[in-house]
């Protein structure tokens, strides 16, 4: 039933993006007449500080938004895994130098780290993308490493080991598939925090710049017009909380069904 | 001990490395970035020799360490004053929020998660289970805003931001502490289901305790370390959302400032604050070590 519900408001926003295309909403088109007005017939949710139309700058945000997602999440990961399986295969001083780098990076709390990175390289969509790759490969450098020490004696490997396989080979052919669903699950889950993080960082005004829309930014300016226009921060704030936990549960259901316990690191 | 003991100055020495590569990260001439294009040659070059930027990497390294070993964050380019005194103006106002949402997510947390325990398998359970669970997920930004826009705009009890009346805090606080309750209120639960079923429970019943004494003395007391684990884990995640809730509420800490440096170019502020979070957690870490240790014999005598 939740995850009907969950996937049910995946393929809305997915149908509305779409719909948005096809119908050739413009998110920077200005409308002087409507600077904040409230839902109507020609701007179904509104309009914003510009006298944009809040609909459009929504779909074009959730656009923005996932191409971010998606680039910053197949860096990462590709990074990650390859330092995780180095680590985790080698062992020894490799390994002890390259958790040292992972701990410093872990010593930053949240997003932290990934603001200063965005601070010294200034705004804009290339640098925020930079700035989380540049601290989003870690979970996937601990995760890969974890299953790969304890998948490293594994017969198989040592067969193949001892049949002579390059260490290319093991990692990628022997190694590697049997990490797959903890990736494709970790990876559900990181596509949600990158999403957040962007928000974040474009809600702080370090992330994605005008005239791209990003939903982070577009809640910045629900709050500075709140007392005026509280129409305009609650329909983002609702439309955000919708999609969060849409791709929660979505995250939640694939774990169930590819039956991955999440590991304590 | 002593193994935790080097691996906690080498995340010093990496983070303290870290934030001071920060300033080489800039694109260009640094000098240049901040002053502006129009800053006179005489102005860059003060500058350049205030940050040491005309020296070896190395030996900017040593200056930087130096400089810190000593109290000395520099100079805000922007307002010309010692960092160490914006710090200490701002500094304690974060400590505030931070130590108050704390105290929400322990004291909301615990008590609802003892609750969900208690009543396991009810529709009370079901309800606090879910709103703890798919609340946690939602970041400050999105929590920061509707709390204002219900309370400060709607009901209008509480103030909408700045930090003029004493309730002013209330908001922020209730943002940054939401998460950490929600977390604990899960873990309260499901720690605590997993002692309830133990034999020193069923002995302690069985002597004719009551409930009450049952699970304040016993159960609650078994279940404590999870919880502490988690608290100081958590902690991180709520320095790191200071940021983000004071510039929402414009609560003049060491988030807001950080933000306010990055918006005017001064790096050296901005370094000063991030160096500051970064290390408020690493300490926070080891005094959770330290608090686990004190609180569970058996980690304490080397088990």
């Amino acid at each position: 039933m939740i995850k009907i519900l969950a996937y049910g408001i995946l393929l809305f926003w997915l149908l509305a993006v779409v719909l948005g295309r096809l119908f050739q909403l413009d998110p920077n088109q200005i409308d002087l007449n409507a600077i904040l007005s409230t839902p109507s017939q020609v701007y179904w949710l509104g309009n914003d500080d510009l006298g944009r139309s809040i609909l459009a700058r929504l779909l074009h945000g959730v656009e923005v938004s996932l191409l971010v997602a998606l680039s910053v999440t197949a860096v990462t990961m590709t990074v990650g895994v390859l330092i995780g399986m180095l680590a985790g295969f080698y062992g020894g001083r490799v390994d002890q130098f390259l958790m040292q780098v992972t701990d410093v990076f872990l010593a930053f709390p949240g997003i932290l780290l990934a603001i200063a990175f965005a601070a010294v390289l200034g705004p804009g969509l290339l640098n925020l993308m930079i700035a989380l790759s540049l601290t989003g490969w870690v979970s996937y450098a601990r995760l890969t490493r974890g299953q790969t020490l304890s998948l490293r004696d594994r017969q198989h490997v040592l067969a193949a080991l001892s049949l002579g396989a390059s260490v290319p080979r093991l990692l990628g052919k022997h190694i590697l598939p049997l990490l797959t669903s903890v990736l494709v699950v970790e990876a559900t889950y990181s596509l949600a925090s990158v999403m957040i993080a962007e928000a974040s960082l474009s809600f702080l005004g370090l992330g994605i710049q005008a005239p791209n829309a990003s939903w982070g930014a577009m809640l910045r300016d629900g709050v500075r017009y709140m007392l005026v226009a509280p129409h305009y921060v609650l329909i983002v704030g609702l439309s955000l909380m919708s999609l969060i936990l849409a791709i929660n549960l979505g995250g939640d259901s694939l774990r169930d069904r590819l039956d991955v316990r999440q590991e304590a690191d | 001990m002593i193994k935790r003991l080097i691996s906690f100055c080498t995340v010093v020495f990496g983070v303290l490395s870290l934030t001071f590569l920060l300033i080489h990260l800039v694109p260009g001439d640094p000098v240049e970035v901040m002053l502006g294009e129009s800053a006179s040659l005489a102005d860059r070059a003060v500058l350049r020799a205030e940050l040491g930027l005309n020296q070896s990497v190395a030996s900017q390294f040593g200056l930087y360490l130096s400089r810190l070993a000593h109290g000395d964050f520099g100079l805000s380019i922007h307002s010309k004053t010692p960092i160490v005194e914006l710090i200490n103006t701002r500094y304690p106002a974060t400590l505030k929020l931070a130590l108050l949402a704390l105290l929400i997510g322990v004291g909301v947390g615990v008590p609802l998660g003892i609750y969900a325990a208690l009543k396991a398998g009810h529709w009370q359970d079901l309800v606090v289970t879910i709103v703890s669970v798919r609340l946690s997920a939602m970041p400050a930004f999105w929590l920061g805003p509707m709390l204002m826009l219900i309370f400060a705009v709607w009901l209008g009890c509480l103030p909408v931001s700045g930090m003029d009346s004493p309730s002013s805090i209330i908001l922020p606080a209730l943002t940054l502490g939401f998460g950490l309750s929600a977390i604990l209120t899960r873990m309260t639960r499901t720690s605590l289901l997993e002692v309830l079923n133990d034999d020193f429970i069923r002995t302690a019943r069985a002597k004719g305790l009551t409930e009450r004494q049952v699970i304040l003395r016993h159960a609650l007391r078994a279940a404590l370390l999870p919880i502490i684990t988690i608290v100081g884990l958590q902690m991180g995640s709520l320095l790191a959302g200071t940021v983000i809730t004071e510039t929402i509420f414009s609560w003049d800490g060491i988030g807001r400032l950080l933000v306010e440096s990055i918006e005017k170019r001064d790096y050296p502020v901005t370094q000063a604050c991030v160096l500051l979070v970064a290390l408020s957690y690493v300490v926070v870490n080891v005094l959770t070590d330290l608090l686990y240790r004190l609180v569970d014999p058996r980690i304490r005598l080397g088990h």
